[in-house]
């Protein structure tokens, strides 16, 4: 079981690698995607998977008295989904707000924050 | 509830997280924003304070977040190291916010400067006091968040390019740490730091957590900006308004590098060798190549970003040496640091407006017609390179000799040749933008006392610092002790010491065989 899932998880990264090489900022949206699913797997995966009895604690006992799933990375899963929702909506946003005021979607073309530099030399009567 | 000491940790990252729903809840009214804002980050500083102040006269404090017991609860900690830098932070923080209220304009307000400054320092306040790594995550996500909405203040089409390089960059970034933290979580079961600690040592030493250590190094890498994951940097802090770029300097690359140090100092002080065989080269490469890039930019803004590029090498190259002496000049590095990056975006920011242009070439002539901004930028500009009497040269004394003691020929040779090619770098801005004879004579109308004060403020503070250094040394020294031997902080975060609220839950009524990654959330 385990040892599918890491497939799984390990062809999920190489598909948002691959996206993430690209030039275009949709591509990397959709690379960017992929690799929070699949970061949120790993983490499932490295939580150990069980089909055990739901983590549930009965009444009057501090622990549980069989062995019970690991609630733990489900929570932290939870939180990581959360944010990196939150995340890639801002992201989607922007790239959005990127197309319409750099008329691009294309990396190579957005250099309006680093322009290409133009050499200049300044001779010693300048200074 | 406000007699157990537990609480100081709490409070500085509490009051900016209210002043930030307080600042939202009154969208719309910049005068109320302003005030929130500025009332925020003062209260902020005093809690800071007093968080700091307790922790030196009485060591580490900690506290369990909905009373539920480290490992299996959130544990916020703070000692002296924590504690230090968040009173560093916020003390900057509460200076770029008056920055703020001098240079913004309407727009910038109405669009939330202030909440997003405010969630911020949250973040940063976050980062710097949890002993949770998940929670590190969180905080890191929250100064992310923020940074995005304040990157993009204004909207220039040049922003926008910039702030596309920086939150895919900084995104990929944290989830690789995420992947890093879920690979260590499925090693050790615990996400406790301190807990952490204990469990990484006892681990056997092989592939896998070697290859989680070098993920830790390259997704903190990255945020911190290290070689030769840096670009992004230079690629977007120039962009933004001066005020936000200057927090940015300040705080977001140093959270990375303090959280390099929590991890790599707390979690893998004996595992990780290749990692660390790589931090010294990466941290070398990136101290010169920073300088370089500095030496080499016609930007005055992309100038100070590549600084701030060098010295992030400077003090990860102390952490890669490790001795005390090392910690020590890495500690004080970042205490001048966080001034000196946020002075010169400030500087920066005004030398662009006084002289109407950004490229240095075309800037001259102006020690005439400001005179104050040119003594304030030589000072902080050298303080930056490295040269007495001012503080950037007190913790290149200690990491010379810590490299020295080590034998490390490579970080001695990158410290000395990188402040002598920034202070070549500064020598060149300085005379060129200062010195050089320009056409235009007239005086520039007045930059505001606040964006005066700000600058003067802190060169002040690297010449006092400069001049009476003993109280940081001091500071250093302590933190530098405690990062070595970590004792008082593991055995304060895991409750072996009685902290915390009474009803905690505590770790020895439970079995751990059955509780081995059993860990209430309280998000």
């Amino acid at each position: 079981m385990e040892a599918a899932f890491s497939i799984v998880v390990g062809a999920l990264f190489a598909v948002s690698v691959y996206l993430l090489l690209s030039g275009s900022l949709i591509r990397l949206l959709l690379g960017i995607f992929v690799l929070g699913n699949a970061t949120h797997l790993l983490i499932f995966v490295a939580g150990r998977l069980m089909r055990n009895a739901p983590p549930l604690i009965p009444d009057g006992l501090k622990v549980a008295d069989t062995v019970i799933a690991n609630p733990l990375p489900q929570a932290l899963i939870l939180t990581a989904i959360v944010i990196s929702f939150s995340l890639f909506s801002f992201l989607l946003v922007l790239a959005y707000r990127a197309y319409q005021s750099l008329d691009t979607v294309n990396t190579d073309e957005m250099r309006d924050a680093e322009p290409m530099p133009v050499p200049t030399i300044l001779r010693g009567s300048d200074v | 509830m406000f007699e157990n000491a537990g609480w100081l940790v709490v409070w500085p990252v509490l009051i900016p997280i209210l002043g930030a729903a307080l600042a939202a809840a009154a969208w719309g009214s910049e005068r109320a924003q302003s005030t929130i804002g500025v009332a925020g980050l003062g209260a902020q500083l005093v809690a800071s304070i007093a968080l700091f102040t307790h922790v030196w006269n009485h060591g580490v404090v900690a506290m369990s977040m909905g009373g539920w017991q480290a490992p299996f609860g959130i544990a916020l900690a703070a000692d002296t190291l924590g504690a230090g830098l968040t009173l560093v932070g916020s003390f900057v923080g509460l200076i770029v916010a008056l920055h703020g209220i001098g240079t913004t304009d309407t727009a910038h307000r109405r669009a939330g400067f202030f909440p997003l400054l405010l969630a911020l320092m949250a973040g940063v306040a976050g980062a710097f006091l949890t002993s949770d790594i998940f929670n590190l995550y969180v905080w890191f996500e929250v100064t992310l968040i923020s940074s995005f909405g304040l990157i993009v203040l204004g909207g220039r089409r040049e922003q926008i390019d910039g702030a596309v390089k920086y939150a895919f960059l900084n995104l990929i970034a944290t989830t690789l740490l995420l992947i890093a933290i879920g690979l260590l979580y499925g090693l050790t079961g615990t996400l406790n730091m301190a807990d952490l600690s204990e469990k990484v040592a006892s681990l056997p030493r092989d592939s896998t957590l070697e290859t989680v250590a070098l993920l830790f190094l390259v997704s903190l890498g990255m945020k911190a900006a290290l070689f030769p994951l840096y670009f992004w940097l230079p690629a977007a802090y120039h962009t933004p308004l001066p005020t936000v770029s200057a927090i940015f300097a300040a705080l977001l690359t140093k959270v990375g590098v303090y959280a390099l140090i929590r991890v790599f100092a707390l979690v893998f002080p004996e595992n990780g060798d290749m990692a660390r065989d790589a931090m010294i080269w990466v941290a070398v490469a990136t101290m010169v190549l920073g300088a370089l890039g500095a030496l080499a930019e016609q930007d005055i803004r992309r100038f100070v970003s590549f600084t701030v590029v060098s010295g992030v090498g400077v003090m990860v190259g102390g952490l890669a040496i490790g001795t005390e002496k090392a910690f020590l000049g890495t500690v004080f590095y970042f205490v001048h640091s966080i001034m000196i990056s946020a002075a010169l975006f400030i500087a920066a920011g005004m030398i662009a407006q006084a002289g109407k242009a950004t490229r240095i070439e075309e800037l001259a002539g102006l020690y005439k017609r400001a005179p104050f901004l040119a003594v304030a930028f030589l000072i902080v500009g050298l303080s930056l390179a490295g040269v007495p009497p001012l503080a950037g040269f007190w913790p290149k004394v200690y990491l010379v000799q810590a490299g020295l003691d080590a034998g490390s020929a490579v970080l001695v040779a990158g410290i000395l040749l990188s402040g002598f090619l920034t202070l070549v770098a500064v020598g060149r801005a300085f005379s060129l933008i200062f010195w050089r004879a320009g056409e235009d004579e007239t005086p520039i109308p007045d930059a505001g006392a606040l964006a005066k004060g700000s600058l003067g403020g802190f060169a002040v503070m690297t010449l006092v610092i400069g001049l009476y250094a003993a109280p940081v040394v001091e500071m250093s020294s302590r933190s530098a002790g405690e990062l070595l031997s970590p004792d008082a902080y593991i055995k304060t975060v895991l409750g072996k010491t009685a902290l915390g609220s009474p009803s905690a839950a505590r770790a020895e009524d439970v079995p751990t065989a059955a509780l081995s990654g059993l860990k209430e959330e309280t998000r």
